[in-house]
């Protein structure tokens, strides 16, 4: 397993970026690995545009810097990549993971990425507002990260997503969350 | 007196204080000597007094001494009286009058 | 040793925590980021019946110290949280906690000191505190924060203390942060801390005491401040020895210093808080380069540990001291203060040199730890040291 994985999540302040970033970190836990998780703290609202960042690693995390040259970006929210530049800095191995209707290909060329950087594209909103049938792209978005990228085991995410969400709500809700992060899982697409 | 002896506070070391300026120990402000501070002396004449006891209520040092329920004939401790005036005040016969200090004190300086 | 669990949680979460487990009495607290999530969640546990606390809203930071002030007097064990204005706004209040040697503990969440407002990290507001006659413990992760938090109130209470603790954690970098903690179980942690026997309780009718009296003129108020002074010296084998015991019980390392590859360092970094982190792991890289770095983590800073610093630095050629604070007008920044008047007395003084760096948030790159170890790795071999504290990061 790789030393020590960054990622930086782009979101809107609301789609539940901070929450996605807590349950990949719990997920590492579950693992027996040590991570960090730290959302970018200002002044907020509603839709504007944050950044949270997760590390995770087999060995203990001595750092405490932001994280400048991710080798994940996750990007909750299409409409972000016209106004933030989400692949600053990735490593030129790295991984952009987008919830998009746009296919891979046209992502990459849009941002203008080289080949060594692989671009992964899933409808995560539309899986959301099928399964769950609100507009919260953030489950789905962890299972097509562990689609992408390894760090984090899909059956690990499914059964702390069962654990945490079982205190709080329904089986029916808990089945549908299940459901998106199955479904991203096998239809996110990458290049 | 009251049984926390401070009498030889002023040779103590540091450590033999107690802890952070409290006072171990309740009632001892009598033993701390008022007097010297009068500019004004009362004088109660037992003649006009109608013994309402009213002085001994509103003393704020509880300076006016009574004895069986009356004001006693060595009306004020002057050892803790400040000359304040309040009794003189709130007399409602005016058996109380002030007067300039002057006199000699035993145990005030 | 107990069993305990491990967890993916944030600092302030598990500050929270560790306030349950000592069972305090009172908790009179205000509201300030980034402390806030500390007293929101105590409240809660107040509120779910998890903890037995008088949990006291006040309208201000003076008023919340006010209050843990008269409970402690009381016969109270006392907790509060606090962050920046706030702590500035209990000034004189720190002084009196102290002075009336009330075994208070209060986390603060270190955050800049406004003008221009700023809500993130830097150790300003504790720094600014650092003569109020407090004992100060900083942590690096949010760990420490919770073993900090529970060593402090076993450290306030003893006998030979007596005076309120300061835990302090990173604003946002060890406070909002998901961080890997392991917590001990209640049981564990209430008999560490135990039951707290106040001397002097106001409310020990049977006893009638006063407290906050006059020492003025004429009165012993100097051999008062003398008595403080002997409290917060004889404390640091109480640090020590409560760091100790709790070491024992939890698995996990504490010492005044915590030294990192000094054993036979050339160079060295003295540092507080999470930056900490960030120094060991380039020292790691700069000693793969070849250069041999080592790091001082000052996890004590009130008694500050001279004689431990001078001799954990006593043989390296060249030290750099790490400032989160300024000290306007000073030589430097308060712990480069501290550091070079603990040297002095060295048989062989070698240059000291300080940074102020992650001033307000500012990001404490590995790039700029970096450039700190190659500065040393030049003064060590004869290039001139620079005076005055460098801005690191700074334009």
């Amino acid at each position: 397993m790789q030393q020590l994985t960054e990622i930086r999540w782009h979101a809107r302040a609301g789609q539940g970026a901070v929450t996605a970033a807590k349950l990949v970190a719990e997920t590492a836990l579950a693992a027996d690995q040590y991570m960090q998780a730290m959302p970018e703290y200002g002044p907020e609202r509603m839709g504007a545009p944050i950044k949270a960042f997760t590390r995770i690693s087999p060995e203990p995390i001595d750092i405490h810097c932001n994280i400048e040259n991710p080798d994940v970006v996750i990007v909750l929210d299409d409409s972000l990549l016209d106004i933030v530049d989400v692949a600053e800095g990735l490593v030129s191995d790295g991984a952009i993971i987008v919830n998009t209707c746009t296919p891979p290909d046209a992502i990459k060329r849009a941002l203008g990425l080289a080949d060594s950087i692989t671009v992964a594209c899933v409808d995560a909103s539309g899986i959301a507002l099928d399964t769950i049938k609100r507009d919260i792209p953030n489950t789905p978005m962890v299972g097509a990260l562990a689609k992408v990228t390894g760090a984090v085991d899909i059956d690990s995410v499914k059964s702390l997503l069962e654990k945490t969400f079982g205190k709080k709500f329904g089986q029916e809700i808990i089945d549908a969350n299940l459901a998106s992060v199955d479904r991203a899982y096998e239809e996110v697409k990458a290049v | 007196m009251s049984k926390w002896d401070i009498s030889d506070m002023g040779s103590w070391k540091s450590s033999q204080f107690p802890l952070g300026a409290v006072i171990p120990d309740a009632g001892n402000s009598r033993d701390y000597v008022t007097g010297g501070w009068r500019s004004m002396r009362p004088y109660r004449d037992p003649e006009t007094c109608t013994q309402c006891l009213l002085c001994w209520i509103v003393c704020p040092d509880s300076a006016i001494r009574v004895a069986d329920e009356k004001i006693a004939d060595d009306t004020f401790n002057f050892d803790h009286c400040k000359g304040c005036g309040v009794c003189a005040n709130e007399c409602p016969v005016e058996a109380i009058t002030m007067s300039p200090e002057g006199c000699e004190l035993p145990g005030v300086k | 040793m107990p069993e305990q669990k491990t967890v993916a949680t944030t600092g302030n979460s598990v500050v929270a925590e560790a306030f349950r487990q000592c069972a305090p009495d009172v908790v009179p607290a205000y509201p300030i980021t980034p402390q806030t999530t500390i007293v929101e969640e105590f409240a809660k546990f107040v509120a779910q019946g998890r903890v037995h606390a008088e949990y006291v809203t006040v309208e201000s930071e003076h008023s919340a110290m006010s209050a843990c002030i008269g409970a402690s007097a009381a016969g109270a064990r006392v907790m509060t949280a606090t962050s920046s204005q706030g702590l500035a706004l209990m000034w004189e209040e720190l002084h009196i906690a102290s002075g009336m040697r009330l075994p208070i503990v209060m986390a603060n969440a270190n955050r800049a000191l406004s003008a221009p407002i700023n809500i993130h990290c830097d150790h300003s507001d504790a720094m600014g505190a650092r003569d109020t006659g407090w004992v100060m413990l900083f942590a690096e992760t949010a760990q420490e924060a919770y073993d900090n938090t529970i060593m402090s109130v076993l450290i306030a209470e003893d006998p030979e203390v007596l005076l309120p603790v300061m835990t302090c954690l990173d604003g946002f970098i060890t406070t909002h942060s998901i961080d890997r903690v392991q917590l001990m179980d209640d049981e564990s942690v209430a008999g560490f801390v135990g039951e707290y026997v106040p001397q002097n309780a106001l409310l020990d009718t049977d006893n009638p005491v006063s407290h906050g009296n006059f020492a003025g003129l004429g009165g012993p108020y100097f051999e008062f401040k003398r008595a403080q002074r002997e409290a917060i010296d004889r404390s640091k084998a109480v640090v020590e020895r409560v760091g100790k015991a709790f070491s024992d019980l939890s698995g996990r390392p504490f010492a005044l210093i915590e030294t990192d590859m000094m054993d036979d360092a050339d160079v060295a970094i003295v540092v507080i808080g999470s930056t900490a982190g960030n120094v060991r792991h380039v020292a790691k890289q700069m000693r793969a380069e070849g250069l041999k770095a080592g790091v001082v983590k000052v996890r004590c800073f009130r008694p500050f540990p001279h004689a431990e610093l001078a001799a954990a630095l006593s043989s390296v050629k060249a030290v750099a001291v790490l400032d989160r604070a300024e000290s306007f007008g000073a030589e430097g920044g308060p712990l480069y203060l501290e550091t070079r008047s603990a040297l002095y007395d060295l048989e062989h003084r070698m240059p000291v040199v300080n940074y102020v760096y992650g001033l307000g948030g500012s990001d404490v790159k590995l790039e700029l730890i970096r450039s700190v170890f190659d500065d040393l790795s030049d003064i060590a071999t004869g290039t001139p040291a620079l005076h005055g504290p460098m801005y690191l990061g700074a334009r």
